[in-house]
């Protein structure tokens, strides 16, 4: 279904197409024959804004990972803390933080600190099952970044990552970043993803 | 590491005393495809009345302003569906909203509707809540449930929600588990446990007599966890009736004291930060001072190894209440069991153990009605209405069928409303041959945990005897 397009054109949402499909519903009966209910489909497309994390989702379409930071020194529990994910405002002091590119931080220090592996998915899922869930940690960044392990190696705790980046064909969600064990080579690296650039 | 104000940390407390006066649940099925969302609410709402001896029409005289929990407008595909279930019950010209915190609506709602009356702005209110898990096919079902999770960070993960919170248990099974044997077996007696007292409680969806070894062979979800680890979906309604004293001893002859606190985490697992660990009453810093050691890996707090938001709502409700100690001052507890490994974290957060040692509420045998290594009572029943694994998930109505069901313990009349044979009969269910009351002898308190997804909200509401109260 892509019979449709939306742009921002100074400043406003410029739609043309068809945003959703009709089809006729139906009726839910027993084995006898008795009416129970009936369905009610349609098909819908929302366009979502990305705001200001939209740097971070370009970002990682081009090979580069984005964090931020509170640089406010008056921020007594954020000054100094860096966020990924990317927060547009400190939770402490509510300033802007300040953008910083902890691309190499990453391919330096990247390390599982918790996984999954989920044999299941919801509908419109578009990763490979098993899905191996990664909660990342990084040197000196506050948080735990959830992304997803590709290749052919099991996650474990502990283990040593590094960030790729679906840089060929991106989809611009946070699918476009993942992580693969940090001695893989850049040759086995899946379809359309790259190390960092 | 974060810190928090002494503002923030305050001991909450109502303006005055709230009371529960009676509650109701429908039946739980996993489908209900011959009936619509308001007779299973309206049904809710007759069990209240009937409980206390009224007629649903004196009930409703006594509501002032009505609290509605439902998580999940996608579900039942209306939104504004309070509005429906207020105009179906009839309840004009009543001012009425609607709750949704996740997991935790139906602690929430009675939250909220208990804070109208404390207030004094109402003295009769009603919390009601309910859950449409049954009209899209589980694939969709669990996208839906992934929405509730970050749009954009983390819903496109796989679209599945069980893979944002099994990272925890991961880390949990991993530091605090240590993998071991042992520790999955434990939590296979959890879901033993709650299909068991299941099976004695006729509103329940998966009564079940199983085995540890039946769990441990069910389908992996999302190792080490497996089917028999994991709640229910469901479909169904339940509801409480909050009153000021004075409402409440018009309204029957029994009323219970109820206190209840919130708490709150980052929605997203990502956004954790360190802090230290913020003590209940039974608890010092000797408590934790070689948790690191003893178990390396849990050197974050909470990590993915506890939830804050449950931490913090035990916190305010037991420095509110006067509970010293949840396995003394309290006679059961009904926890969100979303999962077998969650509960036990859960029994840490709340201080049934202090953390790292949950597994042995289960393993000495406190956590069950008869504790089956002495024969004797378990020090603290928890789940005896086989609660989110056994008994129903209704996202919107769970928190609130585990106050009723509690209600029902400290009344004693647990055996009068799940034995009853017509009941039984009434939801198509043949009453079983070995049938047990699970009535906790002599009951005055009880807890209730209701606990949204990763730990974003958790409730904490405690209904005891007023001549039991710890607090004056
Ligand atoms: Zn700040």
């Amino acid at each position: 279904m892509s019979g449709y397009s939306v742009k921002v054109v100074e400043g406003k949402y410029n739609l043309s197409g068809e945003f959703h499909t009709i089809e006729p519903n139906q009726p839910i009966l027993d084995e006898k024959g008795k009416l129970c209910g009936i369905t009610n489909p349609r098909r819908i497309v929302h366009h979502h804004s990305l705001g200001g994390e939209a740097p971070f989702f370009q970002a990682i379409t081009r090979g580069r990972l984005l964090a931020t930071r509170c640089d406010n020194k008056n921020c007594k529990d954020g000054f100094g803390s860096i966020f990924l994910p990317y927060r547009i405002h400190c939770p402490d002091c509510l300033e802007r933080n300040t953008e910083i590119d902890v691309t190499d931080l990453a391919n330096k220090t990247a390390r599982v600190y918790s996984f999954m592996v989920c044999e299941r998915s919801g509908a419109f899922n578009t990763l490979e099952k098993p899905i191996r869930f990664v909660n990342v940690e990084f040197d000196g960044v506050a948080t735990i970044l959830m992304s997803y392990l590709l290749g052919k190696q099991e996650p474990k705790i502990g283990m040593k990552v590094r960030p790729i980046f679906r840089t060929k064909k991106p989809t611009y969600t946070i699918t476009d970043l993942a992580f693969v064990p940090a001695e893989t080579a850049e040759k086995d690296l899946p379809a359309d993803f790259t190390f960092s650039k | 590491m974060i810190t928090f104000s002494k503002r923030q940390l305050k001991i909450p407390k109502f303006a005055r005393d709230v009371y529960l006066v009676t509650g109701g649940n429908s039946e739980f099925r996993r489908a209900f495809p011959e009936k619509r969302t308001e007779e299973l609410c309206i049904e809710a709402l007759q069990e209240a009345a009937k409980y206390v001896g009224m007629t649903a029409t004196e009930l409703k005289k006594y509501i002032h302003t009505c609290y509605y929990g439902h998580f999940a407008d996608h579900f039942g595909d209306q939104l504004l569906g309070e509005a429906v279930i207020h105009d179906r019950l009839g309840l004009d010209p009543l001012g009425n909203i609607g709750v949704k915190t996740g997991g935790a609506t139906g602690g929430s709602t009675i939250w909220e509707a208990a804070k109208a009356v404390a207030s004094g702005y109402s003295d009769c209110t009603l919390a009601m809540g309910w859950e449409r898990m049954d009209e899209v096919p589980t694939d969709e079902g669990n996208n839906y449930i992934s929405c509730a999770a970050d749009k954009d960070w983390e819903t496109p993960l796989g679209h599945i929600y069980t893979g944002y919170y099994a990272v925890m248990a991961q880390k949990y099974w991993n530091v605090y588990g240590r993998e071991e044997e042992s520790f999955r077996r434990t939590l296979a007696e959890i879901s033993v446990k709650n299909h068991g007292y299941a099976y004695h409680n006729p509103f329940a969806q998966a009564g079940m007599k199983i085995t540890v070894e039946d769990v441990l062979k069910s389908p992996v979800v999302a190792y080490p966890l497996r089917a028999l680890d994991a709640c229910l979906m469901s479909v169904g309604a339940s509801c409480v009736i909050l009153a000021d004293k004075e409402t409440a001893y018009q309204m029957c002859k029994q009323p219970l004291l109820l206190y209840c606190a919130a708490g709150s985490h980052t929605l997203r697992v990502a956004d954790r930060r360190d802090m230290e660990i913020p003590l209940l009453p039974n608890e010092t810093e000797e408590t934790y001072k070689d948790l690191d050691k003893e178990f390396p890996g849990g050197e974050r707090y909470p990590g993915f190894t506890g939830f804050l938001a449950a931490r913090m709502a035990a916190y305010y409700a037991y420095n509110w209440t006067g509970i010293k100690d949840p396995c003394e001052d309290l006679d059961l507890v009904e926890l969100h069991d979303a999962f077998t490994i969650s509960d036990v974290q859960t029994y840490e957060d709340i201080g049934i153990r202090p953390y790292g040692r949950g597994r042995t509420y289960v393993e000495s045998g406190d956590c069950y009605h008869t504790n089956p290594k002495t024969g004797k009572p378990g020090k603290l029943p928890a789940n005896l209405s086989g609660g989110l694994i056994g008994c129903m998930h209704a996202v919107g109505a769970t928190g609130i069928m585990q106050v009723v069901d509690l209600m029902y313990q400290i009344h004693g009349r647990h055996a009068e409303i799940h034995g009853d044979p017509e009941r039984w009969k009434r939801y198509g269910k043949q009453k079983p041959k070995d049938w047990e009351d699970l009535q906790v002898k002599g009951a005055k308190r009880g807890l209730a945990i209701s606990h949204a997804g990763v730990g974003s909200h958790v409730t904490c509401t405690i209904v005891m005897q007023p001549d039991a109260r710890l607090d004056k």
